[in-house]
């Protein structure tokens, strides 16, 4: 028999969080459904092959049903890749700075001061970034280099470089926090310098956490529309250089998306641009979980051998 | 932990009822009919404009407006989730025929597009033939002293392949000849366009009239001698103008005809040209694509 207060107190919680689990799994795969229905037009229904998709440069999308364009996304592909991975490069740096100095160096000022700074940072919207980067970083570009304009690959990386440094930084700053402190303790009794002891003892032991702050650092960059949009310049050519325009993925599909016909091959081709992205996403979280799994048997191992 | 569960659950329930209370209720209390409309990004300020001037003469009546582009527009008025499809094209364009044959247009205005350059420039180039033009936007032409400017280098800044500005400045001012886009900027947004050709001297680009009213940070250039002004375009002799169109599915909708009767009547016209748009009725030419 159950009363009415158990069911109150016991089934009903449970019930709620699994309808809610449920529908969260749910909706993800269902995203990814969609996403193939919309977008595996361009292989099925408008004949193009994958290999022309990937690695083809030629895009010349129709806006018609009838087909027979062009759909090689290897301008916009590049585009993201080099955009993001030289915003990491910019990032990456001052973000391992940021961690070490607000826990290792500082941490009362880290904690008081320097995080809550960070933090900030993230709740800053994108439009926001954009459109600083337009009015300001744009002309400065222009000016600094004498370039005809200042959008370029570099003022997009340094746009994404601001975005994805409080990702980075906060949560490398909680992988050095949890390296247990007997290791730091055991270092010291050793006679090992504070730069010693951060350099070959925190950093490699945190080093799972960081490369996790890397890959989610990097699916922000790549999944950033506006801000890039508002400063990359949208030409459909590969970069000569990184001062030169080019375009990305998610820009490309935000800003072409609305005014083409439904169904058509412009449209199918743009969200075939979308399933990639939602593969690459896949694949950033697959590799964040195979680095958490491996620094954990590792660091198994390590306390075994200790 | 409780206590805050409790706290926050009632904070949003008085939110939610707030919003409902606004979405729902006028003064009197009488029943609010909702229109939606979604669609072209050039005709949206004018939507929204007139959408707020017949709140005032038809408090009954909410207009939600939305822009997301032309092919957005006519697919969801298509498939019913709005009832008023804004577009820069003809349906048929972007739709398939029989779906295309299900919609009714209405031409609520003409929209003038005009090529603008940055106001340094504007000192030495005031016209262009339309050759110069083709010359320039397919990146034959690359320098301002090839069409008598300063040697300036040309930067061309314009619109996605998808839209319906890009379609008709193409089929109007460039004779059908395909923009260079390996060669210059895109952005589907007026502002950064504005914003863009006017940082940038050897800049050009095009936009509509109506976000050019006010506006003295870049200036147009005349095609073949004729200005884009709106007289030029009412007695025919600009030819880069198009007509913007309102589809609804079918003419059963009352309210959302009674909204584009409102736009198309005398009174709203005038009010539509002091924004920049002209109005159809006053077109001495016409056109059937």
């Amino acid at each position: 028999m159950y009363n009415r207060e158990m069911i109150k107190n016991e089934y009903l919680g449970r019930m709620i969080i699994t309808i809610c689990g449920i529908l969260v799994i749910v909706l993800t795969l269902s995203i990814g459904v969609f996403l193939l229905v919309k977008g595996a037009g361009t292989f099925l229904i408008y004949k193009h092959s994958v290999w022309e998709f990937l690695f083809s440069s030629a895009w010349d999308p129709q806006d018609t049903s009838s087909g027979g364009g062009k759909v090689g996304a290897l301008i916009y592909i590049a585009g993201s890749l080099l955009t993001c991975g030289l915003a990491l490069l910019i990032a990456a740096p001052f973000s391992f700075a940021g961690a070490i100095f607000m826990t290792e160096i500082a941490p009362k000022t880290g904690l008081r001061l320097f995080r809550p700074a960070v933090e900030i940072f993230v709740g800053i919207p994108s439009v926001v970034y954009g459109w600083i980067g337009l009015t300001i970083l744009v002309p400065f570009i222009k000016n600094l280099f004498n370039l005809p304009h200042g959008f370029t690959v570099l003022s997009a990386s340094l746009v994404l470089a601001v975005m994805i440094f409080p990702t980075i930084t906060t949560v490398s700053a909680d992988a050095i926090r949890s390296v247990p402190q007997e290791y730091r303790d055991g270092a010291y009794a050793l006679g090992m310098t504070r730069w010693e002891v951060i350099k070959g003892i925190v950093i490699p032991a945190a080093k799972g956490g960081i490369m996790t702050a890397i890959v989610l650092g990097l699916s922000r960059a790549f999944g950033e529309a506006l801000a890039v949009a508002m400063v990359i310049g949208k030409t459909k050519a590969f970069p000569r250089s990184i001062l030169s325009p080019t375009n990305t993925i998610t820009t490309a599909i935000a800003s072409d998306m609305g005014g083409a016909m439904e169904g058509g091959e412009y449209n199918t081709a743009l969200w075939t641009m979308a399933i990639l992205l939602y593969l690459l996403s896949l694949f950033f979280i697959y590799a964040i979980h195979k680095i958490a799994n491996q620094t954990s048997e590792g660091n198994n191992k390590c306390r075994k051998t200790i | 932990m409780k206590k805050l569960a409790k706290n926050l659950l009632g904070t949003l329930m008085i939110l939610t009822a707030g919003s409902l209370a606004f979405a729902n209720g006028t003064k009197d209390g009488g029943k609010v009919t909702t229109i939606t409309a979604s669609g072209s990004s050039a005709l949206f300020p004018l939507v929204k404009d007139a959408a707020e001037k017949y709140k005032v003469v038809n408090p009954s009546v909410s207009v939600t407006v939305t822009a997301g582009g032309s092919g957005t527009g006519l697919a969801q008025v298509s498939d019913g989730s709005v009832d008023i499809g804004n577009s820069d094209v003809f349906a048929a364009s972007k739709l398939s025929a029989d779906k295309a044959g299900a919609l009714v247009d209405n031409k609520v205005c003409v929209i003038t597009m005009a090529p603008v350059i940055n106001n340094e420039l504007a000192k030495t180039v005031k016209n262009l033939t339309k050759q110069q033009l083709i010359d320039i936007f397919t990146a034959k032409t690359k320098n301002w002293k090839d069409v008598g400017g300063p040697d300036e280098q040309i930067l061309l800044v314009t619109r996605p392949t998808t839209s319906g500005t890009r379609a008709l400045f193409k089929q109007f001012a460039l004779a059908n000849n395909e923009e260079a886009s390996n060669a210059s900027l895109e952005t589907d947004n007026s502002g950064t366009l504005l914003q863009t050709v006017s940082q940038n001297k050897g800049a050009i680009g095009y936009l509509a009239l109506s976000y050019l009213v006010n506006n003295t940070t870049v200036s147009t250039v005349s095609i073949d001698g004729v200005a884009p002004t709106m007289e030029n375009t009412y007695n025919g002799s600009y030819p880069v103008w198009g007509y913007e169109h309102m589809y609804t599915k079918g003419s059963s909708n009352k309210a959302a005809n009674d909204f584009i009767n409102y736009i198309l009547s005398k009174d709203y016209g005038k009010l539509m040209e002091a924004q920049g748009y002209c109005v159809t009725s006053k077109m001495t030419v016409s056109r059937n694509n």
